[in-house]
Formats: C-alpha cells, sequence, structure tokens
C-alpha cells in the first residue's frame, strides 16, 4: 500500500501544460504591464474597462464550459444575446423593467429548449441545430425591430443590468463574480456537474452508469441560451438599447475563453475558473494591442496568433 | 442440495431476439443467495445477453424475472439496480476523463454536509474499497491513463461498491495477474459468506473449478444443463459447450496443401507488452491459427507482426533472410497484410463505395502522377469482386449496404490489393452469419493454395480447425505449444460433423492446459 495513497506526481509547474493559461495570463499581464505603463494599462480604471468588456463574453463562457464539457457546442449564442437586448428593450418600453427581465429570460429559455429538443429528440447535431439558430435569432431581431435601435428609457434597469457602479466597482463585475461562482460550485460539486462530466467523456460509459445523457444535454443547452440572454440583457443595460448587432461574432470569442482555460472541445473536461481566465486573457490581449496603437487588421493577426500558441502549448504530446 | 438456500434470481422463460436472430429461447435461470454461480457457454451461446437482460439493459421479449422474491415489472437498469444487482461491463462503465475514485461512485457520490460533492470522502472510501480487496490502484488517477488490469480493478470495485445482493461478474479475470485474481477469489468467497449471489462468467475452467459452486451452461440460446461444479468435471462441461455448434463448418473441405519454403519465421519475439519469446515458421502454402483466450497475445504477436507494435527483442526472417519491422509501412514492403479485428473503425470506410475502399491501401501505386486512374481502380474492383465472389449491386455501392459477411470480403480484398505473400487475419468472422463464416474459411483455405502463408487468429475454435493446418495454441502471451491439425482428429471418427466436435473439445482441453503451466517469472 506503499504507492496507493499518494496523491499524482508533480506539482504547479510539473504540470504547467495543465496549467499554461494561468501561466500564459501572468507573463502576458506583466509584459503589458512593463511595455504598456506609459499609455496607462496598470491604471485601474484601464483595468476595469477591461472587465467591463469582459463581463459579457464570461457570463456566456461559463454556460459554454458546460456545453463543451458535455461534448456539445452552441454556436447561437452571439445571435440570442443580440435578440434578447431587442425584445429587452421591447418590452421594458410596454411592460416596464419587470416586464423586459421576464422576456429576456423567456428568450432565453425559448431558444434553449428548441435548441435542446432539435438536438436530442429529433437527433441534428448541436453544431447545426445552433449554427441555423445563429442565422434564425439574428433575423428575428432584426425584422421585430426593423433594424432600428430600440431605446432604453429606465435608469434602474440600465443600473443594475451593467450601466452602474458601487463605488468604483462596476456592476458588471457582480455578475461575472455571481455567475462564475455559481457555474465553478455546479460543475465541480455537484451532482448535475459531475453528469455533464461523465457525458461527454464517455457517453455509453455514463449511460451503463445510469446517467440520461439525453436531458444533460437538453439542460446544458438550455443552460446556454439562458446566460446569451443574460449576456443580452446585461449589453442592453450598458448600452441602454436593444440592438441586433450586439453580440455579433461573440460565439467565437466565447468558444475561445473556454479552451483557453483549459475546456476540451470533445467533452469531459473543463474548468470555470480557467474559463474565466480565458476570458479575462482574451479582453486584456484585445486592450493590450489597442494600447499599443496596433491596428484593428494587426489586431486580429496577433490575437489569433497568441490563441494559437496557448492552445498548442496546453496540448499533451504523443 | 439438503438445505435449500433462498433463491436471489430466478429468470423463467427468456427470449429474446434480434432482428430474426434468436439470442436467447426460452431459457430458464436460477441463482441461490450465498452461492458463486458460473454462467458458461461459446461465443453467441447468449450469456452476455441473459446478463444484460438480468441487468435491464436488454428488455426480454417473453419470460419473467424475480429477484428476491419480487417480480421485476418493467425492466430497466434502474429496476435492476433498486433491486440490488451491480454488474461489471468489461470496461464500458468507465469515464476516462473522469478519476478512479469519480467513476467509482459516479451518480452515487459522497456528499458533503451543504449536499455538495466530496471527492476526497470519494477517494477515501475507494481506498477503503481497494484495500479490502488488497490490490494496488491510485483512487486519484485518471481512468484514461490507466492499464487494462487496473482499469479492470476499478470496474470490479465499482460493481462491489453498489453493496449487491446480485454481484454480476463478466468475465473479470482477463487483464488481471494471477496474484490479482488470487485476491479477488479471496474476497469473493467473503461477499459469498455473507450471503451475496454471484454470477461469475469466464471462458478459465481452471478459475471456474475453483471459484464455482453451481454451473448453468448455455448453447445457442438455449438453457443445457445447471449442476454443481462437482458433477462437472472440465471435460464435461466442454462437451456441453461445443454441443452441435460446429454446423454448418463441417463440410468445409480442408484439401492436403504441400507446405512450401518458409515465408516468415519468427525467433524468440517479443513485443513491448506481449507476447513473450515467442517462435515459430509460417511456410507457403499453409493457414496457420492462432488458439487462445482473450488476452493470451495472439492479437499482440500480430501487431507486432505487422508493424504496428514493433519487437523489442528477438528476430523477424522473411524468406530466410532477417528484417526489421519498425513500421506498418516495412510489414508492407515485406508482402505482410494484417486485416484486423475491428472491422467498422479499422478496416473500412462504411458510407464510401466497394471500389474507393478496395484501392484505398494502393492509392498511390495507381496514381503515379497524383491523378487517380479511374479505370485501374474499376479493373483491380472488378476483379476482387469476381475473386471473391463479393455479393454487391455495384462496385459504386456503399460498403455500409452489404452484409456484414461481403463487407469482410472487402476488407480482405483491400489487402489482397496489395499483393501481399502473408496474410493475417484477426477474427475475421465476427459477427457474420454461418454462411457467410463457412465462404469466408473457402476463401482462406483457396488463398493458401494459391501459395500464400495465412496466420488466422480466431475464438471460435470449430473456424480454426477448418480453416488450419496446425494450431499455435497461447496463454498469457506465450507460445505453448504447436498442434498439426491432424493430431486432433480421431482416424475412427467417419462423419464429419463428429469428428468437428471431437476436435474441438481436444483443443478446448489443451488450451486449458496451457492456461494452468504457471510460469515462474510470473507474479
Amino acid at each position: 500500500m506503499a504507492k496507493a495513497t499518494t496523491a499524482p506526481a508533480g506539482g504547479f509547474f510539473a504540470n504547467w501544460r495543465q496549467n499554461i493559461i494561468y501561466i500564459g495570463f501572468v507573463v502576458i499581464f506583466l509584459v503589458f504591464a512593463l511595455t504598456l505603463n506609459d499609455k496607462g494599462f496598470l491604471n485601474p480604471n484601464n483595468l476595469l474597462n477591461i472587465v467591463r468588456q469582459t463581463a459579457m463574453i464570461a457570463v456566456m463562457a461559463v454556460a459554454m464550459t458546460f456545453v463543451l464539457s458535455a461534448g456539445e457546442i452552441d454556436l447561437s449564442v452571439g445571435a440570442v444575446a443580440g435578440l434578447t437586448t431587442v425584445t429587452v428593450a421591447m418590452a421594458i418600453s410596454v411592460a416596464g423593467p419587470l416586464g423586459g427581465v421576464l422576456a429576456g429570460l423567456a428568450t432565453g429559455l425559448a431558444v434553449g429548449m428548441f435548441n435542446g429538443w432539435l438536438t436530442t429528440r429529433i437527433g441534428i447535431p448541436s453544431f447545426l441545430t445552433t449554427l441555423a439558430m445563429m442565422g434564425i435569432a439574428k433575423g428575428v431581431a432584426m425584422w421585430i425591430s426593423d433594424t432600428a435601435a430600440v431605446p432604453i428609457l429606465s435608469p434602474g434597469y440600465s443600473w443594475i443590468f451593467g450601466g452602474g457602479s458601487v463605488g468604483p466597482i462596476p456592476v458588471l463585475m457582480f455578475w461575472m463574480a455571481l455567475i462564475a461562482g455559481i457555474g465553478h460550485i455546479a460543475l465541480r460539486r455537484s451532482g448535475f456537474g459531475r453528469k455533464v462530466l461523465a457525458t461527454g467523456g464517455g457517453e455509453t460509459a455514463a449511460r451503463y452508469s445510469g446517467i440520461d445523457t439525453r436531458s444533460i444535454k437538453f439542460k446544458v443547452l438550455v443552460l446556454s441560451s439562458c446566460a446569451a440572454a443574460l449576456a443580452g440583457m446585461l449589453y442592453a443595460g450598458r448600452l441602454q438599447s436593444g440592438r441586433f448587432q450586439l453580440g455579433e461574432g461573440d460565439e467565437l470569442s466565447v468558444i475561445a475563453a473556454a479552451v483557453l482555460g483549459g475546456t476540451s472541445l470533445f467533452g469531459g473536461k473543463g474548468t470555470v475558473i480557467g474559463t474565466i481566465v480565458g476570458a479575462l486573457m482574451i479582453g486584456m490581449i484585445n486592450n493590450g494591442l489597442i494600447l499599443m496603437g496596433l491596428e484593428f487588421s494587426q489586431q486580429l493577426i496577433a490575437k489569433g496568433a497568441i490563441i494559437i500558441l496557448a492552445v498548442a502549448l496546453s496540448q499533451k504530446k504523443g | 442440495m439438503t438445505a435449500p438456500a433462498p433463491v436471489a434470481v430466478r429468470m423463467t422463460g427468456i427470449s429474446k431476439s434480434f432482428g430474426g436472430i434468436r439470442a436467447l429461447d426460452g431459457v430458464d435461470f436460477e441463482v441461490f443467495a450465498g452461492e458463486v454461480h458460473a454462467l458458461l457457454g461459446g461465443n453467441g451461446a447468449g450469456k452476455s445477453t441473459i446478463l444484460k437482460v438480468l441487468n435491464g439493459v436488454h428488455v426480454p421479449d417473453e419470460g419473467e424475472i424475480e429477484v428476491a422474491g419480487q417480480r421485476l415489472a418493467t425492466p430497466s437498469p434502474e429496476a435492476a439496480r433498486a433491486a440490488g444487482i451491480a454488474m461489471n461491463f468489461q470496461e464500458m462503465s468507465l469515464v476516462p476523463t473522469l478519476t478512479v475514485a469519480q467513476n467509482i461512485f459516479l451518480t452515487r457520490e459522497a456528499r458533503d454536509a451543504r449536499g455538495m460533492i466530496d471527492d476526497a470522502e470519494s477517494v477515501r472510501r475507494a481506498q477503503a474499497l481497494f484495500d479490502m480487496l488488497q490490490v494496488q490502484v491510485d483512487p486519484t488517477a485518471l481512468v484514461g491513463d490507466l492499464g487494462a488490469g487496473q482499469k479492470q480493478l476499478t470496474e470490479i470495485a465499482k460493481a462491489i461498491s453498489q453493496k449487491a445482493q446480485v454481484l454480476i461478474l463478466d468475465e473479470p479475470s482477463t487483464a488481471l495477474s494471477v496474484s490479482d485474481v488470487e485476491r479477488l477469489f479471496s474476497f469473493l468467497r467473503q461477499l459469498k459468506a455473507k450471503g451475496v449471489a454471484i454470477i461469475y462468467v469466464s471462458h478459465r475452467m481452471d478459475e471456474i473449478a475453483r471459484i464455482a459452486d453451481r454451473a448453468t451452461i448455455l448453447r445457442d440460446g438455449k438453457h443445457v444443463i445447471t449442476a454443481p461444479l462437482a458433477d462437472l468435471p472440465i471435460d464435461v462441461m466442454i462437451e456441453h459447450i461445443v454441443g452441435k455448434k460446429s454446423k454448418g463448418l463441417a463440410d468445409v473441405a480442408r484439401g492436403d496443401v504441400a507446405r512450401g519454403e518458409s515465408l516468415l519465421e519468427l525467433r524468440n519475439v517479443t513485443g513491448p507488452h506481449k507476447p513473450e519469446n515467442v517462435s515459430f515458421a509460417l511456410h507457403r502454402g499453409e493457414v496457420l491459427g492462432l488458439a487462445g483466450l482473450l488476452g493470451s497475445g495472439r492479437s499482440a504477436l500480430a501487431r507486432v507482426i505487422a508493424g504496428i507494435e514493433p519487437s523489442v527483442h528477438g528476430e523477424i526472417r522473411i524468406k530466410g533472410a532477417k528484417v526489421e519491422i519498425r513500421r506498418p509501412a516495412d510489414a508492407i514492403a515485406h508482402g505482410i497484410a494484417l486485416v484486423p479485428e475491428a472491422r467498422a473503425t479499422q478496416g473500412i470506410i462504411p458510407a464510401h463505395s466497394v471500389a474507393d475502399n478496395m484501392v484505398m491501401s494502393v492509392i498511390s501505386r495507381i496514381a503515379p502522377k497524383g491523378f487517380v486512374n479511374r479505370a485501374r481502380i474499376a479493373e483491380i474492383a472488378e476483379d476482387m469482386i469476381s475473386r471473391l465472389s463479393i455479393k454487391t449491386a455495384s462496385r459504386d455501392h456503399a460498403v455500409s449496404t452489404l452484409s456484414g459477411g461481403n463487407q469482410q470480403k472487402v476488407v480482405i480484398g483491400k489487402w489482397l490489393a496489395t499483393e501481399p505473400e502473408i496474410l493475417i487475419l484477426d477474427e475475421p468472422t465476427a459477427g457474420i452469419d454461418i454462411g457467410s463464416k463457412a465462404e469466408i474459411i473457402r476463401l482462406v483455405r483457396e488463398l493458401a493454395q494459391s501459395g500464400k502463408g495465412v496466420i488466422v487468429i480466431s475464438s471460435e475454435l470449430s473456424e480454426l480447425l477448418t480453416a488450419c493446418d496446425r494450431i499455435l495454441v497461447m496463454a498469457d502471451g506465450r507460445a505453448h505449444q504447436m498442434l498439426d491439425r491432424a493430431e486432433l482428429d480421431d482416424p475412427a471418427e467417419r462423419d464429419p460433423e463428429h469428428a468437428l466436435q471431437a476436435a474441438e473439445r481436444r483443443l478446448q482441453i489443451e488450451i486449458q492446459k496451457a492456461l494452468s503451466i504457471k510460469e515462474p517469472s510470473h507474479g
């Protein structure tokens, strides 16, 4: 029994491939801090700005961690966030802030259940279901808003959902921390989270162990759309309007954040903390590259290169 | 049985068909509390089907199941578990991305006071289980990183942890070391003393003789006999298992072939894991069979020869000249072709046409300038279709539209297109109906007659006996004995069907004998 009780060999640095996201985050932060100090990178306002710009991506990425861990994918999150900004804004104008919140949640629930139903009952792969939903959600948003911005004239709503701050701390940061906390505990410590990881890690084995894998997949897709709806509500609050373009293209940043954080695209593996750091890292890179004065075209190239490098380093060899 | 023990499981008149094939036909099966009950039968006898029925994975077409006197109304995995039935699934129920402890307690995780999953407690409980079994498995290791033996111990621990009243162990020992099997047995005896009913499936008769109290033998989906082990010496067991299931193969003619030069010779070849120190020679014009149980090293030997797992020791000679086989390409260059075991994943691309599958391994040869020559593809495909008499609507039909037997012929054709001299077939007839089996075996004989050397691996002994000129018996990665097919025949027996059964019994006894020879270096 000598060997049996010992922990897996090696500490934090011995498993550096697993922890590359944290090491990379610190390294990039230090590089930016040293080279961009004169341009105000370390200025508290700038750092809080990174959080503001990251919050919506982070909220969606937490749910995406569950979706990817269950071996599925959701490409519709950006479009659903955009659609939600429109439904929320329109509902507020007729039914007030509470009606707006309910309309936003209903949007997420409806889209998520439709995605889940198509994927688990009809059997269309979630890649296709949510790819189609991406177009449908955007189309609906353009149609009902007549492609025009819908203003939100409720200061209370705007304060709670994204615009406000408590002292220097933006409300968005509380939302991000809240969702991250719930997500972390749910994935690590709840029976649901364990079932999600088992479903993505080995669906047959999970089914033989008595897990209803179809129901798990349905639930993660609903969860993802609801998180996208919340992100949409935050966009709407922060910009005091609903517009179909909001959230456009976010699905790629969301998936990149989760994968950078160590979540496997093939399922069975993922952490919420990693995802949050991944989202912050993407936000920080965006911010740093802007401060460097790079043009948008150069930013895209640099961002892509950094993401490829980070993911390549995290791959197990052989 | 003077003092009747309470009945733990009673299955009566269980029938189950899969697409016209009757896997179980009115089977009765009864297990007492506090006994180890062996379930025996050849491949396709219905062992795993009846276990899956008992475990709720399959719903029977007819029949009733009672557990501890209670009728199971709606069979499902959940109902079976609630009734106290636990089963190991031969590595099927482990999630590779979770740890050992997380797998053992999946859906039954230890919880802390707030209802949250307590992984540290699960690790402690898993450690306690392994301590009880006296085996060494790290509960915090990822299952995907474990070797086969450790995975098997994890499966067993998972089944045991359910504290079931009925414990089903389906071939629990195939990957275990001798000493681990010993510890498992002493643990099973403890469980038995506590009144747990244990159903034990194994092909190793020596194990069954040591652990089981009674045995039930199935054959062709029917119940043959249930009796105390004392009334079932090994030769009687084998007789019941073999029965008359060899029909359809007995009439395959096995013409005498002249053995030519030595095509392939192995001298003390040892693989990275298995086999150990194997020597034999394969001659032109002969079919050599590899016999042995799961884990005996048959497929590992094939992988060494084909360069998939290169040898670490010993030498391989082709036509007398020493060669190095480090990669599959080396083997192919030396004229060796391996038709692998898993047809669907390793052999064919089901959605592609018969012709495209046929030329898959010779694409660079038929496309010398980078352009694929359509006429040449058609030529090769038509040649193979007629040579192997493949039943397909056309060469352009997808392989998935073909029957299992014809799919297998496509795989063989694909490798014949490389014009090999040495052909290795791993379980060539798995999942194929009996008619196609006989056809494949005839094909193997013809290939040998045309001057190739063929190695056949099969778990179905009647097949090996029909196809092969010589049979190498393997156990625990070692070659134990080279048998001449003629030695196994009884010259007095005229009826070909009886003769085949008699030979099968002899071969079965040789395989079991090989198992009982303990290697001094082992354990």
